[in-house]
């Protein structure tokens, strides 16, 4: 109950936010930041909790951004109704995708390649059909009101990504503290071990996938109200996915704290190269494949894993 | 209990089970011997889902299970253990056995709870947050015990678990083997079928014993009936050995 | 129906850009072979060979074509310390970090280039850019010959190298038994940093054949990748002969799948074909089992 406690009191501080910070540019730096926290937390639930590495969770990302443009766009949908739908299908290519691979018994880097495929099919497709606007994109129509998911004020897109990220924050808790959580990173650790001991390797993988890309529709669908416009390059292309990858990979695989760390971190890092260098393109991305290399080669367990092992020091001291 | 009957596999040309059948009864312990390569670890995983037999039946308490998936037997009650160990390693004694408790228990504090009870039981409590990883080969012997004993098994399959022990270490297990098979503290007992190429174990824990080599089963008995078999010599020491045998012994005799 | 003779050039052409996939598939599934690890950097590695040979041309004013004695082993050398210094060190045993760490090095080059050369897409001239020869009737750019022969050639040469000399013993050895091929003495790292770097090298060939009918900019590797690892897994991975028909093939699928479907639509008859064969046969087209 500790690990609620801690959730709790950072929804809190940063609700209140917005009472004393009112520069535009310090609150989109938070809303960046969560927002790349919670793209962080959804290839966690596959990646950190079930050992699946994906390459193409834009695969996800981008049929939650497109179900929620198109069903506003072309269908007129409320925002607020096109949001289930933009999980839903998210999920749903999860389960499709899922049912796919893992039935095959893909794992490992094959699996990895295979969702970029997808995700490159996708992009191509939605580069092809009008009903996507094709190359062009589609731009959602401006309203700053509530109840079509827009806010005149930044305030509101904090709170908006804010309830989303709770929602990955409370997904990963259960994930540490449920008999499905426990399965699912037995099935992360040996597979042929968690089936003798009754686990349904293959449903639980399947219902982890679904779960990702119903957080990583999630953050699609925010892009697209945050942005107010979506092509198929952002949606499926392969920047994303390596974003999604990048939080918990810095901050911590399979942790509850591990993606928000992350991206905290991640996005330090990127003010500062940006501060150092100028804007110039590339340069920021650049840096963050330097710490990818070196997260991999030298902290396989991310900054949580650095706390956690002082920890375990400690209390070896003690004993 | 169990019932298989003319179980046979074959992998790419080799044929690693062919014919064997076997019976273990609710409540008894059984051995099953036989020289390495004899296809035993494979007849486990025919038993236990992991492989799909080619020809044959298996029926456990009373249900056809031949072709069933592995964690579908498990939930039926036959756990079984890994000859080459399988802990999951970045995870606590107490975590990796709560996966098997997880079988029985719903909610995470019972099954923790649970997963102390049996590390307790099988020697494992003064390592409970233990990384796997970091555990000796006798350790992770016992966690592998562990983690099947937690899924509230009617059967244990249990694969070499005494290999890789020492003497002292073996001594110590041999009364943990014994406590399960006959129940402790109200618990009911399980039916052990082991694979075993400790002897002293075999003869000291097991009621029957089969024997199998080069994929067929060649000879079933007591303990001491199956050790003095020829054929079973034979099998073990290449041919012409129990003769040889039988002359240094009928020597001893006579002198 | 289309006309005969456009499908004929069609798959002429698609031949001539095959031999060059194939050449980059090779040592892709050299890499996969000896190493058992899945190069991600391998398109970006390419684009930074493509852009050696834009440099030289632009700078000294070298023929791409006389920039081979130069890419090859620059590849070569870059490819071997970049598997002792970098890849190497991060596996810690488990593929998929290998694959990150490889994710993270084409992430650096390919922002890296973006940085210092811009978004541009750059183009070389050469006398025989637009020259081309009659093949059976159709039309093909000459240049595109040349890399078809040259590509052909550089693959002899590698599988040479791989069947006839000490080095190709020894990566032979390794590929089939790392543990065997230590315990005889071979310096298993050092065998490791010479196939990748001769996996590179191949690159850096492509890349001189590659640029009089092709162009670079810095997300140029891109489109490489997904192909090289189809052709890779469709020719069986690790298998020379596999990536060197699959590399042939995908170039003509390719190019008339794009004269019904239309390029990028084409591209996606190369996906589908990648993921089916993953998922259906992973032992490859070509190859007897996994
Ligand atoms: N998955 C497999 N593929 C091919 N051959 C196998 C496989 N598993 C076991 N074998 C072969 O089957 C035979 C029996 O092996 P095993 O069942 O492990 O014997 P035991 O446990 O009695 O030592 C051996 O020759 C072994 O090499
Ligand atoms: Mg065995």
């Amino acid at each position: 109950m500790r690990g609620l406690a801690g959730i709790a009191a950072f929804a809190v501080a940063i609700a209140l936010m917005p009472a004393f910070v009112t520069s535009g540019y310090a609150l989109n730096a938070m809303i960046m930041t969560l927002y790349a926290a919670l793209l962080g937390q959804a290839w966690n639930v596959l990646g950190g909790f079930g050992g699946q590495f994906s390459f193409g969770h834009a695969l996800f990302f981008g049929t939650g951004a497109y179900t929620m443009a198109v069903l506003q766009v072309n269908f007129g949908w409320n925002a607020w109704a096109a949001l289930p739908a933009a999980l839903a299908a998210g999920g749903a290519i999860g389960a499709a995708i899922g049912a796919l691979t893992f039935r095959y018994g893909l794992r490992g880097s094959y699996f990895a390649l295979v969702t970029l495929a997808f995700a490159e099919v996708f992009r191509i497709l939605a580069n092809t059909f009008q009903f996507t606007g094709a190359g062009v994109g589609l731009m959602v129509p401006l309203s700053e009101r509530a109840a079509d998911m827009q806010f005149a004020t930044r305030a509101g897109y904090l709170y908006l990504i804010l309830a989303l990220v709770l929602v990955g924050f409370l997904v990963s808790w259960w994930l540490k503290h449920s008999r499905y959580g426990a399965w699912l990173q037995a099935v992360r650790d040996n597979e042929e071990s968690a089936a003798a001991l009754g686990v349904d390797v293959l449903r639980v993988k399947l219902q982890a996938i679904v779960v990702s890309g119903v957080l990583m529709a999630a953050g699609g669908a925010f892009y697209v109200q945050y942005l107010h416009y979506i092509d198929p390059h952002i949606a499926y292309g392969p920047a994303v996915s390596v974003e999604a990858l990048l939080a918990p990979i810095i901050g911590g695989m399979g942790t509850v704290w591990g993606p928000l760390l992350g991206a905290a971190l991640l996005h330090v890092l990127g003010e500062t190269t940006r501060n150092l260098m100028g804007d110039a393109p590339g340069i920021n991305l650049a840096v963050y494949g330097i710490v990818l290399v070196l997260m991999v080669s030298f902290l396989p367990r991310g900054v949580m894993g650095l706390l956690g092992t002082r920890r375990a020091a400690r209390a070896a001291g003690d004993a | 209990m169990l019932e298989a009957s003319g179980l046979t596999k074959t992998f790419d040309g080799l044929t690693a089970v062919e014919g064997a059948s076997l019976h273990v009864e609710r409540g008894t312990i059984v051995g099953l011997i036989g020289p390495n390569g004899a296809g035993k670890t494979t007849l486990f995983a025919l038993l236990s889902g992991f492989l799909g037999p080619d020809a044959g039946r298996v029926v456990f308490l009373g249900r056809d299970v031949t072709g069933l998936p592995p964690h579908l037997i498990c939930r039926l009650g036959m756990a079984r253990t890994f000859q080459i160990v399988q802990p999951f390693g970045a995870q606590t004694v107490r975590e990796n056995v709560a996966v098997g408790a997880h079988l029985r228990h719903r909610g995470r504090a019972e099954a923790l709870a649970h997963a102390e009870r049996i590390a307790h039981a099988v020697g494992l409590g003064a390592e409970l947050d233990k990384l796997a990883v970091n555990l000796t080969i006798a350790g992770r012997k016992r966690l592998e015990l562990a983690r099947a004993l937690a899924t509230g098994p009617a059967l244990l399959l249990l694969d070499e678990v005494l290999a890789g022990l020492n003497p002292q270490e073996i001594t110590e297990v041999i009364p943990v083997l014994r406590g399960i098979a006959a129940g402790r503290d109200g618990t009911p007992g399980v039916t052990v079928l082991m694979i075993e190429h400790v002897m002293q174990a075999v003869m000291n824990l097991a009621d029957r014993v089969y024997v199998l080599a080069n994929g067929r089963m060649i000879a079933e008995g007591a303990p001491a009936e199956v050790t003095s078999d020829p054929a079973v010599i034979e099998a073990y020491l290449g041919h012409g050995a129990a003769e040889r045998l039988r002359r240094a012994y009928g020597a001893a005799h006579a002198a | 129906m289309l006309d005969p003779a456009i499908l004929l050039a069609s798959a002429l052409n698609g031949l001539t850009t095959g031999a060059v996939y194939a050449l980059i598939a090779l040592g892709l599934t050299l890499i996969y072979g000896v190493l058992h690890i899945i190069n991600f950097a391998h398109g970006a590695a390419l684009m930074v060979a493509l852009y050696g040979v834009y440099f030289l041309h632009r700078g000294p004013g070298l023929d791409p074509y006389l920039s081979l004695p130069v890419m090859v082993p620059a590849m070569f050398v870059a490819g071997y310390a970049l598997q002792r210094l970098v890849i190497g060190r991060a596996s810690h045993g488990k593929d998929e970090n290998v694959l990150l760490v490889t994710l993270g090095i084409a992430i650096v080059l390919e922002n890296l280039a973006l940085f210092l050369f811009k978004s541009d897409t750059q183009t070389i001239d050469t006398p025989y850019t637009f020259s081309t020869v009659s093949i059976l009737g159709a039309m093909i750019s000459v240049p595109k010959v040349v890399a078809f022969g040259g590509a052909l050639v550089v693959a002899a040469l590698l599988l040479l190298l791989i069947r006839r000399t000490d080095l190709g013993r020894a990566i032979r050895a390794i590929a089939k038994e790392r543990q065997g091929a230590r315990l005889v003495g071979i310096d298993v790292e050092h065998v490791f940093a010479m196939s990748f770097g001769i996996g590179l090298a191949c690159l850096g060939a492509a890349a001189c054949f590659l640029l009089p009918t092709y162009y670079v900019n810095p997300q140029v590797g891109n489109g490489f990748v997904l192909i090289a690892f189809t052709i890779v897994v469709l020719g069986g991975m690790g298998s020379f002969a596999g990536a060197l028909a699959g590399g042939l093939l995908i170039g003509v699928v390719e190019s008339l799948g794009g004269l019904w479907l239309g390029e990028s639509l084409g591209q996606i008859g190369i996906f589908l074909i990648f993921i089916a064969v993953l998922l259906f046969r992973p032992q490859g087209l070509f190859g007897a089992r996994a």
